[in-house]
């Protein structure tokens, strides 16, 4: 039972990061009927975005180490420590948490640069150009922050405040021994928020409407005559903010590295099509689930009996999903399928 | 009297709406049947049964004494009924003969032939037909240009000459002339009623009376779904039900 | 005239085999003759000829092939370590071997079409990948990748009687050395398996097998409408580029016989996929010459650093010399990935068609130019469209 429970936890925080991701990927394959590549390196982006602001954060001067009194010493302040002693250190240390309104303009500005730069030259070309061409945007965008920042991955630390972990076992009455890492329980929640404003934007609001509509019949609202460009921009921004929302807080969960992006694409893709392409809620459902099921293959007890089976097991649903069930889980009948 | 297609007692329904409620409609070698409607009668969804492409809820279709349903349209096909799309389906990125040489050679080659040593070039005898049956139809001229490029006229008869060199038992023809001008229609219908075509078991779907009485042999008017008349034109022509059945729908719109 | 020479199989096949044989030639005076290069030219277009059978011909974009070159290499160094290091049986084993893996993913991919095909080919790759590094690392060797040992049986070569020598033994073509003649015996072997791999597969263009492979391409459901059955066309076509993948991987092991799972990535399934737009997908030519276009540039761009840089553009003022070299250097040494994802996003945003698109281009370009009326159209039996990248629908 106490098993189970771990294993539902470890697989929710990877299972949100899946979630965000796919909730993108559904809106611009759904909205505009762009397959989108690069929706992978956004989400690296957005983790960047969380390295960049600390890193601005603690631009430092060079200063004389005065707790050494032997030899003249020299050590690095940042500067928000010499202006605002203890409070710049708390900004400081509360980065991470900090770059998500650092994030949230950069990664509005990647996607509408991205949107009118490139891919809307590409809404009346086939899936093969567009796969291709955001393919290449892909490698592009992971080689600048390669030349930026190096190969190697960046260890972000949370707040300090967070960085145990939480006594989830006690807090619920069961077993004490169970605890888990504070910063992924704050990842959960943060995903979960973000998911439900996602949600709740489009139910409640016009545009938001015009957006389902448009995802349901692309043809009818193309015919209302609506500013269908300027939507489509605004939601290739708002897909393109939420994926580097989920990268900014997973930063402290997974040191950012340049190909990071790669790996997470390949799996939501995954789970986009196991959610059903073109359902939202199906791609939320689908990469908790997929989470939820890394997380019990990683177990030694499955994986003694099937060795190797953490590292395939999305594939493999994947695979029997889109030979069984092409339309997904939660996919309406004859929408995307083939 | 020995019929080629016998459909019997078809129903199609999608999602509570009868698309086709108990149709009978038996075609008869050698003749030029056209099914007339309003707009919504189910005259497509009675052709796409026939091919493959719908799968009735009740019913068969009997074609050539074997049961067609549930028969991928590849062998519907190689059985020898073959349709025409009333938007050209043709192959845009090949050029006109190519086009005609493919049916030409499913004819020849069945459903799977795997000939990839076989030189193209010396395929003399389907070249030859290919463009006997481009020229026939006044493409030959276009021979070598690409399919997607030519006219919406010449496509539609592109369309033809692509049945026609496939030599079917049984042609199905979805609007011919839909959305043609007048002289692209005549040119249609003296094609369909030269000596080539004039003996072919043909099926005529079309809205164009101008069309239908030229063609046709014997008429079936379809309206929401039900067959309510079949026989020959100048009995249509005077039928109280048919002329309830246009008029009808005059009314609703 | 031209088109004369281009209808007869004959006579491309003369030229073709020239200018291959000729490469270390011709391609010395823009540095490219070295014996390691060549073989990459050659091995590489021999991947890219194959996958252009199945993604030009059909439109069907994989984005797994890299997972048949991955098998042909580790099929080959285990035929070298059990069997012999004459590389024909490893040759012949690997074409099997990844035949019958293209065979079952193809089988299970082409149940569906467009981006799902794409997405179902990735993630058999991204499987296979994962597991060579993990469960069967015995069979693999994980991230060491395959390699020869001493203790190797090869049964061929003890029943032959060839003793090894101290040392690993070398892979060999009856008895002669790939490595001989400094590299070049194994670059000659390399080309005469690329001119008959280019033999196959114009051949197959010119077909009526390559006809309909193209026309599905066009119009899939009218195919099956016209009375074929495509599934078949379309899992022969993708068996076959696996096969050519596989003795791809068998040629690269054959030359430095070992085998790694970073073949299997997925970068390098898209590069492939590069190789064969940039040339221009569906052409005979276009992808041999992606390859050559990539590989040579990949061989200068990433041998190059900034202090070389400073020496090529040290003819300009000193200012601007550093202007220049900050902004080419991102794109060299181990930034050439960056290049090479900024030509895949130009040559799709441009020039869809690739270099061959590019080139009638410019060849009407002139003829309009000069003012000549010849007859400019394509032999309409078997010249295929200009084509853009199509993908299946």
């Amino acid at each position: 039972m106490d098993a189970i429970l771990i294993q539902i936890l470890n697989g929710l925080d990877k299972g949100g990061a899946y979630a965000l991701i796919a909730l993108g990927l559904t809106l611009t394959f759904g909205t505009l009927g762009i397959v989108n590549f690069a929706h992978g390196a956004l989400f690296m982006l957005g983790a960047f975005c969380a390295v960049l602001f600390n890193k601005i954060l603690t631009i430092s001067v060079k200063v004389k180490d005065e707790s050494i009194t032997f030899f003249d010493a020299y050590k690095e302040q940042p500067y928000l420590e010499i202006w605002l002693g203890d409070l710049g250190n708390t900004i400081i240390d509360y980065s991470v948490p900090l770059s998500i309104l650092f994030a949230i303009p950069v990664m509005w500005l990647v996607g509408v640069i991205m949107e009118r730069g490139l891919i809307k030259y590409f809404y009346k070309r086939d899936h093969a150009d567009q796969i291709l061409v955001t393919f290449g945007l892909a490698i592009v965008i992971q080689e600048v922050i390669r030349h930026f920042f190096g190969a190697n991955p960046i260890p972000m630390p949370p707040p300090d405040i967070v960085s145990g972990s939480a006594p989830i076992g006690t807090m619920l009455g069961l077993n004490d021994n169970i605890a888990y890492p504070w910063w992924r329980l704050i990842y959960l929640v943060f995903s979960l928020i973000v998911i439900f404003a996602v949600f709740a934007f489009l139910k409640f609001t016009t545009f938001g409407m015009v957006v389902r509509a448009g995802m349901a019949d692309r043809e009818t609202v193309e015919l209302l005559g609506i500013n269908v460009q300027r939507r489509f921009t605004i939601v290739f921004g708002i897909a393109t903010v939420v994926a580097g929302l989920a990268g900014v807080m997973y930063a402290p969960i997974l040191p950012p590295d340049y190909h990071m992006g790669m790996e997470f694409l390949v799996l939501s893709f995954v789970v986009v099509v196991v959610g059903g392409m073109g359902s939202l809620p199906g791609a939320v459902a689908a990469g908790f689930l997929l989470g939820i099921l890394q997380s019990f293959a990683s177990m030694n007890e499955v994986k003694s009996i099937f060795p190797g089976i953490d590292q395939i097991i999305i594939y493999l649903v994947a695979v029997v999903i889109l030979l069984v069930r092409p339309r997904g889980l939660m996919g309406r009948e004859g929408v995307f399928e083939d | 009297m020995s019929y080629i297609l016998d459909i019997d007692g078809v129903n199609k329904t999608f999602g509570g709406l009868h698309a086709l409620s108990d149709v009978n409609l038996k075609i008869e070698e050698g003749e030029t049947h056209a099914i007339i409607g309003p707009n919504g009668a189910g005259k497509s969804t009675l052709l796409n049964c026939c091919i493959g492409r719908l799968i009735p809820d009740t019913g068969t279709v009997t074609f050539n004494g074997k049961n067609m349903i549930g028969m991928p349209p590849y062998d519907i096909n190689h059985a020898g009924m073959v349709r025409v799309f009333q938007t050209p389906e043709i192959f845009p990125d090949l050029t006109l003969l190519q086009n005609v040489m493919i049916p030409a050679l499913a004819k020849r080659d069945g459903t799977f032939k795997f000939n990839p040593f076989k030189s193209l070039a010396k395929e003399k005898s389907i070249i030859k037909e290919a463009h006997a049956t481009l020229a026939d139809f006044e493409l030959d001229k276009f021979h070598n240009q690409l399919a997607g490029s030519i006219s919406r006229g010449d496509k539609r008869r592109l369309e033809l000459a692509m049945g026609l060199i496939q030599h079917p038992d049984l042609l199905l023809l979805d609007e011919p002339t839909a959305g043609m001008a007048r002289h692209d229609t005549n040119r249609t219908i003296d094609l369909l009623n030269s000596d080539r075509m004039k003996t072919m078991t043909k099926v005529i779907i079309e809205h164009d009376m101008h069309v239908v009485f030229s063609l046709a042999d014997r008429i079936s008017v379809l309206a929401r779904g039900h067959i309510i008349a079949t026989g020959r034109p100048e009995d249509i022509k005077n039928d109280p039900k048919v002329k309830e059945a246009y008029l009808g729908e005059s009314e609703d719109e | 005239m031209i088109k004369k020479i281009f209808s007869s199989n004959p006579l491309i096949m003369l030229i073709f085999s020239a200018v291959v044989l000729t490469a270390p030639i011709w391609l010395d005076p823009i540095g490219a003759n070295y014996p390691d290069l060549l073989q990459k030219f050659a091995i590489f277009g021999i991947f890219a000829i194959g996958y252009n059978i199945l993604f030009g011909l059909t439109g069907y974009l994989s984005f797994g092939h890299a997972t048949f070159l991955g098998v042909g290499s580790y099929t080959a160094v285990w035929a070298f370590k059990l069997l012999s290091m004459n590389i024909v049986p490893a040759i012949i084993l690997a074409i099997i071997v990844s035949g019958v893996f293209a065979l079952i993913i193809g089988f299970l991919s082409l149940r569906r079409s467009g981006i799902y095909f794409s997405i179902l080919t990735l993630a058999f790759a991204q499987m296979a990948y994962s597991l060579a590094y993990s469960v069967l690392t015995p069979i693999t060797n994980g991230e060491t990748g395959l390699q020869l040992s001493l203790k190797d049986p090869r049964v061929l070569d003890s029943m032959a009687g060839i003793i090894p020598q101290e040392g690993l033994p070398s892979t060999n073509l009856f008895g002669y050395l790939m490595k001989s003649y400094e590299g070049y015996f194994g670059f000659y072997f390399a080309a005469v398996i690329l001119i008959i791999a280019f033999y196959v597969s114009l051949k197959i263009f010119r077909s009526p097998y390559g006809l309909k492979l193209r026309a599905i391409k066009s119009n899939q459901t009218r195919m099956k409408y016209t009375g074929f059955n495509t599934r078949p066309y379309l899992l022969s076509a993708f068996v076959i580029s696996g096969m050519y993948a596989g003795l791809a991987g068998a040629l690269l092991a054959s030359i430095d016989p070992l085998a790694g799972a970073e073949r299997m990535q997925w970068t390098a399934s898209g590069e492939v996929v590069l190789m064969t737009i940039l040339g221009g997908a569906g052409t005979l030519i276009g992808p041999l010459l992606g390859t050559t276009i990539i590989k040579y540039l990949e061989n200068i761009f990433s041998a190059l650093n900034p202090s070389e840089l400073h020496n090529m553009f040290d003819f300009m003022p000193e200012p601007l010399q550093n202007f220049m070299v900050t902004i080419v250097s991102p794109f060299v040494g181990e930034g050439w990935h960056l290049t090479l994802g900024a030509m895949f996003m130009i040559i799709v945003i441009f020039l869809p068609g690739g270099v061959m698109q590019g080139l009638s281009h410019l060849s009407s370009f002139m003829k309009r130019l000069f003012g000549s009326k010849k007859d400019t159209t394509p032999d309409s039996v078997n010249d295929a469209a200009p084509t853009t990248s199509k993908g299946g629908h």
